[in-house]
């Protein structure tokens, strides 16, 4: 580390040795500057992160603002019909709020009951065995990298979806939706099982003293006990869900579409940013401000949903 | 068994039934991650291996897929590796030694935490929105290799810190005791009897987030990382590009041979991203057995 290991090599030479009193008085001198100075310089690493949350916040707001000096607050936000590119040129951020709202509800209905069953299986049924296989496997699903997703979801989700509604079209939000799903199931399953796993022992003991089952224990003891946990860790995959980029810029599309239909095509907030800075808008224009309004609609929405997450796991945990 | 009637057998029998039923459902619910993965694996190495020839690692991307690589895309992701990983290893592990043995229980410490826990929450695309407007336009890097790495590492920060704080906590409290009971003053303590033993911790936490940020797409993809580059970044302040935005561009073009490209490109990432973790796990393995 900085300083360690170089403090001995700045002493003189010229420095008698004889006396070892003498260079230790010496050496805690520059010991001394260090301790006054590293403290310092760790702060300033630690300011890092505010830095970069005034920066995020900072740019939103201001290049925000600049947009609705041309684009009126209440169209943006209650506009019905997005057209940012092909004149006449239009505003409103709903279709791309319902959009995003879709795949985010699709996404949540594949991963909550899968990622809670998981979690209740590893917790009160897997032998010790099985937990050392699964929870890995879990762990590498939760490390692939999104763009391998959105392959995944292009390869071998869409042709299933085509043969199953032939209807549907090559980009729909349905494949992107459950993709996402998949990609957030590890989240709430590793997230519901720490809670579960805090719910004490004698709890379970007392229950099956009872006579009670093994899904007995599990659904009216460890469920209900870890139900804070639980919750909180559906909104944060709810929160996940609607940030996620590059599966639903691949796999649903990029036609702004107010439709509940799970086979159209439809663009969410994060693919229409991506498809905006693929192109080549010049900086001060009305498209370049869109996308700081509509990220700017992204953080916030996060944002409040991160804060729900813990504000749940804090008020409603059962304490033992 | 005699003391049950045949009204309380018939209602445990039910019980058990539903138990039976209920595990072999968590079962199915279990494997349908396990199942999804294999698919995603098998179904890339289907449609990639074809592709995997020197060809991938020599030459650059071009207009036929036919003896296009991704040259630029993979010498672009072993430099922003190589830029990031001391920025944010730095900035990183120094937060976590502030936060962990010199801040005090006070109203800025709570802040940086709390700041620290949101920002773990902000989603990836708004780190691109945060550096496109900073790094390249405010700081006029333009659309260059160092505003690539320095938006990965505001990406990637949080998730250090978070790690290198658990790996530093790890550290017990008699091992800094004795170092101060031999007159070390404090920054001696943290430096060379802390920070020495939390190391591997510290380490596998920031290769972990490395290979976060490799395979991150979306934050590139905002602050312009170009999808057609035919030569290597020579200086900070070339364009370049990385094996997912280059793996983007060919998944955005019709023709399946793109897509055989695409998903060698995925192999070859996938594989980066094993060794990284690999070289994590063992790291971990290590430092568990010399048990601190």
């Amino acid at each position: 580390m900085p300083g360690g290991p170089g403090l001995q090599s700045t002493q003189p030479s010229a420095q008698p040795k004889s006396s070892l009193q003498q260079k230790y008085v010496f050496k805690n001198s520059k010991v001394s500057i260090m301790n006054k100075v590293m403290p310092i310089l760790l702060l300033l690493c630690a300011c890092v992160s505010i830095l970069t949350t005034i920066g995020i916040v900072f740019t939103l707001v201001t290049e925000t603002y600049n947009f609705f000096k041309t684009i009126p607050v209440f169209d943006f936000l209650f506009g019905t019909k997005w057209s940012p590119l092909i004149p006449p040129k239009s505003f409103g951020i709903l279709p791309l709020l319902s959009g995003t709202l879709l795949i985010t509800v699709i996404a949540c209905l594949v991963a909550v009951p899968i990622g809670l069953a998981s979690a209740i299986y590893l917790s009160e049924y897997a032998p010790t065995k099985v937990r050392k296989i699964i929870k890995p496997i879990l762990e590498v699903l939760a490390g692939v990298p999104t763009i391998v997703y959105g392959y995944f979801a292009l390869g071998v989700i869409t042709p299933v979806i085509q043969w199953l509604f032939p209807s549907a079209g090559i980009f729909n939000a349905l494949s992107a939706g459950i993709v996402v799903g998949i990609m957030i199931i590890p989240m709430v399953s590793s997230l519901s099982e720490d809670a579960m796993s805090a719910v004490p022992r004698s709890l379970r003991d007392g229950a099956y003293a009872l006579g009670a089952t093994r899904f007995e224990v599990a659904l009216k003891i460890v469920v209900p006990a870890a139900l804070s946990g639980i919750v909180s860790s559906a909104v944060l995959a709810f929160s996940r869900a609607i940030g996620e980029t590059m599966i639903v810029t691949l796999a649903a599309g990029s036609t702004p579409n107010m439709t509940l239909n799970p086979l159209n095509s439809i663009q969410t907030m994060t693919a229409y940013i991506v498809q905006v800075s693929l192109g080549d808008t010049p900086h001060g224009s009305i498209e370049y401000g869109s996308i700081f309004a509509v990220g700017m609609t992204l953080f916030v929405l996060t944002f409040l949903l991160n804060i729900l997450a813990q504000y749940i796991a804090r008020r409603f945990r059962e304490e033992y | 068994m005699n003391i049950f009637e045949d009204a309380n057998r018939k209602q445990i029998a039910g019980r058990r039934r539903m138990d039976f039923i209920l595990h072999i459902l968590f079962v199915i619910a279990t494997s349908i991650g396990v199942i999804a993965l294999c698919a995603l694996i098998i179904d890339i190495l289907v449609d990639g291996v074809a592709r995997l020839n020197p060809d991938l690692f020599n030459n650059f991307p071009s207009r036929k897929a036919d003896g296009s690589g991704m040259k630029s895309a993979i010498v672009g992701s072993i430099y922003m590796l190589l830029i990031m990983a001391p920025i944010s290893f730095i900035f990183g592990v120094g937060a976590a030694i502030y936060l962990e043995e010199y801040a005090g229980k006070n109203r800025l410490t709570r802040l940086i935490q709390l700041n620290i826990s949101t920002l773990a929450g902000v989603p990836s695309i708004v780190y691109g929105i945060l550096g496109l407007a900073i790094f390249v336009r405010l700081f006029a890097l333009e659309r260059s290799l160092i505003a690539g790495a320095l938006t990965m590492t505001l990406l990637v920060l949080p998730i250090i810190i978070v790690s290198a704080q658990e790996a530093i906590r790890a550290v017990p409290r008699s091992r800094r005791d004795a170092s101060f009971a031999l007159g070390a003053t404090k920054w001696q303590t943290v430096s060379r009897s802390v920070l020495p033993s939390s190391m591997p911790g510290i380490l596998t936490g920031v290769i972990l987030a490395m290979s976060r940020a490799i395979g991150e797409t979306a934050p590139l993809v905002m602050i312009g990382a170009l999808t057609y580059v035919a030569f290597l970044p020579s200086s900070l302040k070339d364009s370049f590009t990385v094996i997912p935005i280059q793996v983007y561009n060919w998944l955005s073009k019709s023709k399946a041979e793109f897509h055989e490209l695409a998903a060698s490109g995925i192999i070859v990432l996938l594989v980066l991203l094993l060794l990284m973790n690999l070289s994590a796990i063992l790291l971990r393995n290590k430092y568990q057995k010399k048990g601190l």
